[in-house]
């Protein structure tokens, strides 16, 4: 396993899986975006607003995923000093915020016409929102520091900290839901039938492969940063 | 003040190499440093000496290599390691709210020191009656003495100086020699980072410009 | 334990030294809760409603506010290197530190609690709840916020992301501890939020200590 520590070497398989993730992203996008948004049945009770749950429940699983695999890759990067574990957490970061942040949009979008109003302290979405300081947190706390190695590893702390926190956070919001607004109509409340669930998976591995080539496009961009820096030291080195 | 020798000890660093922000400041440096021996590490501005003192205090990390106390690992216990050695680097960790003497015992403290080992310390870099002044009242090289005054709380063996000799007058210069001088005598072992004169009539030198190597670390795809 | 003590006074000897700063955090409590009653007016029934959420809200903005200096102090002025290299182990010291911080912003924010509470109309009835909550909580803050404390050292703008960093993560602590205020008011049983602010405390206590010590560790590298 520790010869994928390698940046050469995983760059390799990188850049291997790269053209295929693109490719069955897009398929899934071209096969599911029209079966979610206007092949599918409407929802009995909730009509063509459901639509937007194909968007909305991928966009909040990858938005957790993600913190995951950075928690993973961050736990990775300070136990075993391997500096691509740390590139990929922070390479993910920006792209879980996206999700998260397009979970929350379309979480208020759903929100309008099924509540009649844009933003309900709905358990999910609460955490939802957490999730996405938690996000903006990580994100300023490795661009903070003019040691890029200290900012590394308080960054991979952080994201430790914060991946102990989360379930904590969210059982928290779950109670205090329940506590304030006992009967609502919560975002929890989407029965899928197979009908749906075809679409639904589709766009699960539509988001799925965009996010791998996306990392893939960021970690370059990455190394090749850790590169220019590091030229920039020798030439100040060599004055 | 305890008088008894120190045990004979080895301390000694082997193949050692460090980075510091993405590049290597040093690599492929060994040395070797037994009980009474000096070693005094010379090198232009950015040759890795204060780094290689940090290193061998264990507050930062080897990229590659050891550094061994008495053949033991000194990561392998870091708390042990601490207590058996002073410090005095760039920055005289003196509070500015506490008075010298309440600065000094609380190192003591730490350290398993009594309070007439404080006073001792004052009085050997003649700092006596400014005991009861506060730290933010001291001018730079009396917080300097301050720092120095602590190596002396604790019995420890290994002494790690970065440019000791700044901002001292000539009766503190001349007290850190005896200091140092006695430390050695004792069976004690220094390690001075210093671009200036000499403090020890007689010490090992390592010339860091011999293991500068400017190498990118990080290899790219 | 030695160390931990000698530490532990330390601090605190430094805190009522520099009383302002505690001073501050009050004034910043009171402050704070007072643009809260401007903010949704003089009403008194309006006021006695929102209560509980806002004494807590404000107790722990004062607490946030005086983490930054927690551990910079040290780092800025060396004492952090001479603490870790002084034989204590880094978790120990991080508790010691973390003790004093809330022995002082702590104790004294549950000093003005009830004083904050009164002006803002809390029914009688959630005091008892006000101060349980609040002592079962604040240690909770100081632990969380020594980790966020030692991971934003010799970062830029390190309030501001202190800030980021730690609300978030004293989301839990603030939903369990107001809702034991208002439970209280409203007459229902407040075994519940103890229990789970017990058990985040206890979590608290396990975790964080090691976490600010690697956070340290990493910090002086």
């Amino acid at each position: 396993m520790h010869k994928f520590a390698n940046p050469t070497f995983f760059m390799k398989i990188a850049n291997g899986i790269f053209p295929w993730a693109t490719g069955i992203s897009i398929l899934c996008f071209a096969v599911g975006l029209p079966l979610a948004l206007i092949i599918s049945p409407p929802d009995y009770q909730q009509g063509d607003t459901v639509r937007i749950m194909y968007v909305h429940v991928p966009a909040a699983w990858m938005g957790l995923m993600v913190y995951g695999v950075m928690a993973a890759s961050s736990a990775v990067f300070l136990i075993w000093r391997h500096t691509i574990a740390h590139l990929v957490a922070r390479a993910s970061a920006p792209i879980g915020a996206v999700f998260t942040a397009l979970c929350l949009v379309t979480g208020m979008l759903w929100g309008e016409p099924m509540w009649g109003t844009w933003w309900v302290w709905d358990a999910r979405l609460t955490s939802m929102l957490i999730l996405f300081f938690l996000y903006l947190g990580y994100i300023a706390l490795g661009d903070s520091f003019e040691d890029q190695e200290r900012g590394d590893k308080a960054a991979a702390l952080l994201a430790l900290v914060g991946s102990v926190n989360l379930p904590i956070v969210h059982f928290s919001v779950e109670w205090w839901n329940t506590l304030h607004q006992p009967a609502i109509f919560g975002l929890k409340g989407f029965s899928v039938n197979a009908a749906m669930l075809q679409p639904l998976l589709l766009m699960v591995a539509a988001f799925q492969f965009y996010y791998i080539a996306v990392l893939v496009i960021r970690l370059r961009a990455e190394l090749l940063s850790a590169k220019i820096r590091t030229a920039r030291f020798n030439l100040a080195a060599a004055e | 003040m305890t008088i008894e020798n120190f045990p004979t000890a080895v301390f000694c660093g082997e193949n050692l190499s460090c980075r510091r922000g993405g590049r290597s400041v040093f690599t492929g440096l060994s040395f070797r440093v037994t009980s009474g021996e000096a070693l005094v590490l010379r090198g232009p501005n950015g040759s890795g000496k204060t780094t290689l003192l940090r290193l061998m205090a264990g507050l930062a990390r080897t990229a590659s290599g050891t550094l061994t106390w008495n053949s033991g690992d000194i990561r392998d216990d870091g708390p042990a390691h601490g207590a058996r050695l002073g410090f005095a680097g760039h920055l005289d960790a003196v509070k500015p709210a506490l008075t010298v003497q309440e600065n000094l015992s609380f190192w003591a403290e730490l350290r398993g020191a009594n309070q007439a080992d404080v006073t001792q310390a004052l009085e050997i870099f003649s700092m006596a009656h400014l005991a009861n002044l506060p730290g933010r009242v001291l001018s730079a090289g009396q917080k300097h003495r301050v720092a120095l005054a602590r190596l002396l709380l604790g019995n420890t063996q290994l002494w790690l100086l970065d440019e000791p000799a700044n901002t001292l007058d000539d009766i503190a210069l001349n007290a850190l020699r005896n200091v140092l001088g006695e430390h050695l005598q004792r069976g004690g072992i220094a390690v001075i980072a210093s671009h200036g004169d000499a403090l020890l009539a007689q010490a090992n030198t390592l010339d860091l410009r011999h293991f500068i190597q400017n190498k990118p670390i990080m290899a790219a795809a | 334990m030695n160390g931990f003590n000698a530490i532990l006074r330390r601090d605190l000897t430094l805190a009522i030294r520099n009383q302002g700063e505690v001073m501050m955090v009050i004034a910043f409590f009171a402050i704070a809760a007072t643009l809260f009653a401007f903010g949704v007016g003089p009403e008194a029934n309006v006021q006695s409603r929102i209560a509980s959420g806002v004494v807590w809200t404000t107790a722990l903005l004062a607490a946030l506010l005086s983490l930054e200096r927690l551990f910079a102090v040290d780092y800025d002025d060396g004492t952090l290197d001479q603490l870790l290299l002084s034989g204590v182990e880094p978790v120990v010291l991080v508790l010691a530190k973390t003790l004093a911080h809330w022995l002082t912003t702590g104790v004294a924010l549950l000093i003005a609690a009830p004083a904050v509470a009164l002006g803002l109309q809390l029914p009688a009835t959630g005091y008892g709840a006000l101060m349980i909550s609040l002592l079962l909580g604040t240690p909770i803050l100081s632990l969380l916020g020594a980790v966020g404390a030692a991971i934003v050292l010799g970062a830029r703008r390190g309030g501001v992301l202190l800030s980021l960093l730690l609300l978030p993560l004293y989301i839990p602590v603030l939903i369990f501890g107001a809702a034991a205020v208002e439970g209280a008011v409203l007459g229902m049983t407040t075994t519940a939020p103890y229990a789970v602010l017990g058990g985040l405390l206890i979590l608290a206590l396990t975790l964080c200590p090691w976490a600010a010590a690697t956070a340290l560790k990493h910090a002086v590298e």
